[in-house]
């Protein structure tokens, strides 16, 4: 299948040098798809045990297990944290370094990867636009970093998340504010709200009501106006917006039992949302969770990497490795990630990196190319706008709406229907009453036999109801029986043609029917 | 236990019948059940009566009641066989004239036989019910015939539009009720010639004025007609069978015109009485801007990398015959892990569910084929629409201007997808003559020509 003259390119998967780090960049099912792509494999040995992913695993899926020298003189380097100045000197000219850089915050480290004839992709550089959404590894990591900070404040809180009414007494829900709606919020208020606390959160981009209700969220609303900024995240908010935003975060403080911290805004030290005066009027064995603590922190007193209990006895946890702290998913959501990397390079699927920096996705995560620093990349904007005024068309009522029918004219109506109806009872002589029971009764039975019939099965129902209403055929054989030879010839025809109805109605619908198959 | 208590108590057992063959119609699961009951049902309803027929009856009586039996089996079952599943709605329409047909001779014998009743009252009952039947039948044949000509294209669809049509029709409902007084005081041959050309012109009328794009309310309107008819006939002839089987019908078709009507946004009444008059506004010289064209390739090409499709199919799919290309095209691009769905306006096509007929006459599995409702979210995360001889079911008209002939109609809001795809032979306007400002979005890529060889086209390319 691929061609035998070409080299294939190889890729090698080295074990992460950072103290505490335990993901890994390729997981044995992620492997395997980089090797469809045309990749040939190899992965340090014990590269992916803190990750319970064992070299075994690795082999059979198709790769080759390798010395640490072997795999970073590889092509293709892929890496979760970004390399040390040691490794970026064990890196191959020529070679291509995949990893989480942030090129922001370390223009050190850019410069010093510049310095190498090599090209340098930074997976968490990707844009926030809709089509690379597959490859975003911040979003990835943030998601199981949300779930894992409601894991972690639930270990320590004292008290049940959910509601309980017990034998022994009844235990109230825990209440959870969760600060920032991004990508990490959302699942902690998805995990928090499956776990039965009530959970309350709060973003300055009104937007995201909707997303935050959907998954079991209040939102509160902070009533001043706001924007969000062209790439996607949320823009530094105004004073009047914080100054209100303040406000309500100390009248929460005071309230809740746990509150989650999300906020960050790419580039600059993150928010400071929680202050040590709200951090001291929470009650006594409440948790905060500041996942923004190595930016910077959004709570005061929160120290990065480290638990603080503060004097009112709340504790602060401000891990950094939250995402690492669920080690086999996160190795195996960024190693997928990088997969989709690694399809958008390999355009033929032979085996054979194609970097097109006309395209913004791999414009946007080049950071260094052969040697050549290419950072900044130039803006991009996101492709759906929210901020897009609504089409002005829009109207609430349809020009064509029908008439409802007001209360009186429909109890005339009934009225007046059921008075003939009775008038006709009472004055006609006996078979008739009879008739108009039966026809009453059969009225209502057809119209609530086919109340919820399934949409596909109209057709159907229309001609296997025609093949019923062929019945009209009794009432010619009655007729046809008679004496008069005109009558007899009207019947026959009329048998005629009723046959032809019953017949025909009853063998389309099974025609039909026996076509509709379940896939 | 006479010959009458027991079709009495064939008839209770063929009622019950009717009923659960309709109720089982209403799933798919219990769908082919229905249909049995339906047959059971029948056939003790019609021994039955062909037992109370010919105890007391001549030879010849019970010679023409087999020979028409047997000659109507004979038509019925050849063209269920030979229908071309495209060719449904003109089939069922055709059906429904007969039994129209049917009713009217019935009455016409209910006059001729004109048997003697102890009281007079009983009399002008039975005249009454004579005039009501025939009437009831002569606008359900005359209806089904016209609409079976226009589902057939053998006459134009577009609506007939008559001066004053409004007071044509209350004038011929205003004649048949003193026709009817008249009859019913001296019952002659006369009166009864003229109701029947009343109701013959009246079901013309009718179904002219209404648009091709109604004809799936309008068959499932005459569908009740055609039960309203057996119901009086079962008056006229003292015999509950048929008046049950009648209105059980004739409730069910009615109110499956209303549902779709609902559907439509339309007023029930005012399809039923031709009004819904398409006055498509022919000064329509909005600027829409420039559409863009696509070719099979880049079609195929698209859909190659897409992740999602969902294809929206309308009446063009049927008259291309294109079900067999596009479940091909479907079984290719599933086998690719696209995720592949069908997205069905509940008034696609010219009769109620024609669409998914169709598409399981083609094999589409029939969890794949998704109702308006349940598929209209999905469409913004959806990469690529395949829009395949669909047009006023998919037009944002409906849905953002206000002045539309077809505004506030539910539509299938496929120009929210990423990309959308229209099959169509031109630039023409659809059957509610409406232009589409779906074709000029920049999101759209027209694919011009027949849909079935356009399908074809792509599958080749993928």
């Amino acid at each position: 299948m691929h061609d035998a003259s070409v080299r294939r390119v190889k890729i090698g998967v080295v074990a992460e040098s950072t103290p505490g780090e335990t993901r890994v960049a390729a997981t044995p099912a992620t492997v395997a798809k980089l090797i469809d792509l045309g990749y040939d494999v190899a992965v340090e040995s014990g590269a992916g045990e803190k990750a319970s992913f064992l070299d075994e695993g690795y082999a059979e899926a198709g790769a080759t297990v390798a010395s640490a020298d072997e795999v970073w003189g590889r092509d293709i380097v892929l890496k979760i944290n970004a390399p040390t100045s040691e490794e970026i000197g064990r890196l191959a000219d020529g070679s291509y370094l995949i990893s989480m850089l942030a090129p922001g915050l370390n223009p050190d480290l850019v410069d010093e990867l510049a310095a190498k004839p090599i090209t340098v992709l930074a997976m968490d550089a990707v844009p926030r636009i809709s089509r690379a959404q597959s490859l975003d590894v911040l979003s990835s990591m943030a998601n199981i970093a949300g779930y894992r900070a409601v894991v972690e404040a639930a270990h320590t809180f004292g008290r049940f998340f959910t509601g309980q009414v017990t034998a022994a007494g009844k235990v109230p829900p825990a209440t959870v504010l969760v600060a920032g709606a991004g990508v990490a919020g959302l699942a902690a208020i998805g995990a928090a709200s499956s776990l039965g606390a009530v959970v309350r959160a709060m973003d300055p981009r009104p937007e995201v009501a909707d997303q935050v209700k959907s998954i079991g969220g209040e939102f509160i609303e902070v009533d001043v106006e706001s924007e969000m900024g062209s790439d996607g995240y949320a823009k530094e908010t105004t004073d009047e917006y914080n100054r209100r935003a303040a406000e309500i975060y100390s009248e929460q403080a005071a309230e809740v039992d746990i509150i989650i911290t999300t906020a960050l805004i790419p580039g600059k030290p993150a928010p400071r949302l929680v202050t040590a005066a709200d951090v001291a009027s929470m009650k006594p064995g409440s948790v905060i969770v500041d996942m923004a603590a190595a930016q910077g922190g959004n709570v005061e007193g929160s120290k990065p990497g480290e638990v603080v209990v503060t004097d009112n006895d709340v504790t602060i946890i401000g891990y950094t490795d939250l995402a690492g702290r669920l080690p086999t998913v996160a190795s195996q959501l960024y190693g997928t990630n990088v997969v989709n990397l690694m399809k958008l390079l390999t355009p033929e699927k032979d085996g054979q990196v194609v970097l097109d920096l006309e395209d913004v996705v791999q414009r946007g995560m080049t950071v260094v190319r052969e040697g050549e620093n290419l950072w900044p990349p130039p803006p991009v904007s996101v492709s759906a706008a929210p901020t897009k005024p609504m089409p002005a068309v829009k109207e609430k009522e349809p020009v064509v709406e029908k008439q409802p029918m007001t209360q009186e004219r429909r109890f005339t109506l009934i009225g007046i229907g059921v008075l003939a109806l009775f008038l006709i009872n009472a004055y006609a002589p006996d078979p008739l009453p009879q008739h108009f029971t039966v026809l009453v009764l059969a009225v209502i039975i057809g119209y609530y036999v086919i109340g919820n019939v399934h949409h596909a099965l109209h057709t159907p129902l229309m001609s296997v109801t025609n093949a019923i209403s062929g019945i009209i055929v009794v009432g010619a054989v009655l007729q046809v029986v008679g004496d008069d030879p005109a009558t007899r010839i009207l019947s026959f025809v009329a048998i005629l043609l009723a046959s032809i109805n019953i017949f025909g109605g009853f063998a389309v619908t099974r025609r039909m029917l026996s076509m509709f198959s379940k896939g | 236990m006479s010959a009458e208590s027991v079709a009495q108590a064939a008839y209770i057992v063929a009622i019950l019948l009717f009923v659960m063959s309709l109720a089982g119609l209403s799933r798919h699961e219990s769908s082919r059940n229905g249909v049995l009951y339906g047959i059971v049902g029948m056939t003790i309803a019609l021994v039955a009566t062909v037992i109370l027929a010919v105890q007391d009856a001549e030879a010849i009586g019970v010679v023409l009641l087999v020979i028409a039996v047997v000659i109507g089996a004979a038509i019925g079952l050849a063209r269920a066989r030979t229908v071309e599943m495209t060719g449904m709605p003109e089939l069922i329409a055709l059906f429904h004239s007969f039994v129209g047909l049917a009713a009217v001779l019935v009455g016409w014998n209910g006059h001729l036989e004109h048997p003697h009743y102890a009281l007079e009252s009983l009399e002008r009952i039975h005249s009454a019910e004579v005039f009501i039947g025939v009437f009831i039948g002569g606008v359900t044949f005359t209806g089904s015939i016209i609409a079976f000509l226009k589902l057939s294209a053998r006459m134009k669809s577009a609506p007939l539009v008559l001066p004053g049509k409004n007071l044509l029709n209350l004038g011929a409902l205003a004649a048949f009720a003193v026709l009817t007084i008249v009859y019913v005081a001296s019952p002659h041959m006369w009166l009864l010639v003229l109701v029947t050309v009343v109701s013959l012109g009246l079901g013309v009328h009718l179904v002219a004025s209404i648009g091709g794009g109604d004809m799936p309310v309008v068959v499932s309107m005459l569908n009740s007609y055609s039960g309203w008819a057996a119901a009086a006939a079962g008056f006229l002839l003292n015999n509950d069978l048929l008046i049950v089987t009648g209105a059980l019908v004739g409730s069910s078709g009615a109110y499956l015109s209303y549902i779709m009507c609902q559907a439509m946004n339309r007023s029930f009444i005012s399809v039923i009485a031709g009004g819904f008059g398409i006055e498509a506004s022919g000064d329509d010289d909005t600027d829409y801007g420039e559409h863009r064209e696509v070719d099979a390739e880049g079609a195929a090409e698209l859909l190659g990398d897409a992740s999602s499709v969902v294809i929206t199919p309308g009446y063009g799919m049927a008259v291309a015959q294109a079900q067999y290309p596009v479940a091909d095209l479907v079984s290719k691009l599933r086998a690719k892990g696209v995720d592949v769905r069908f997205g069905i306006h509940p008034v696609a096509g010219r009769l109620p569910g024609h669409m998914n007929v169709l598409l399981a006459e083609a094999k589409v599995p029939y969890d794949i084929v998704l109702e308006m409702d349940e598929i209209n979210d999905d469409l913004a995360d959806t990469d690529v629409v395949l829009v395949i001889g669909a047009n006023d079911t998919v037009n944002p008209a409906a849905a953002e201007d206000p002045g539309s002939p077809i505004a506030g109609m539910p539509v299938l809001r496929v120009w929210e997808a990423k990309n959308v795809i229209v099959f169509k032979r031109s630039m023409a306007a659809g059957y509610a003559g409406v232009q589409n400002p779906l074709f000029f979005r920049e999101n759209t890529q027209m694919l011009f020509g027949d849909a079935k060889e356009r399908v074809e086209d792509i599958l080749r390319s993928l």
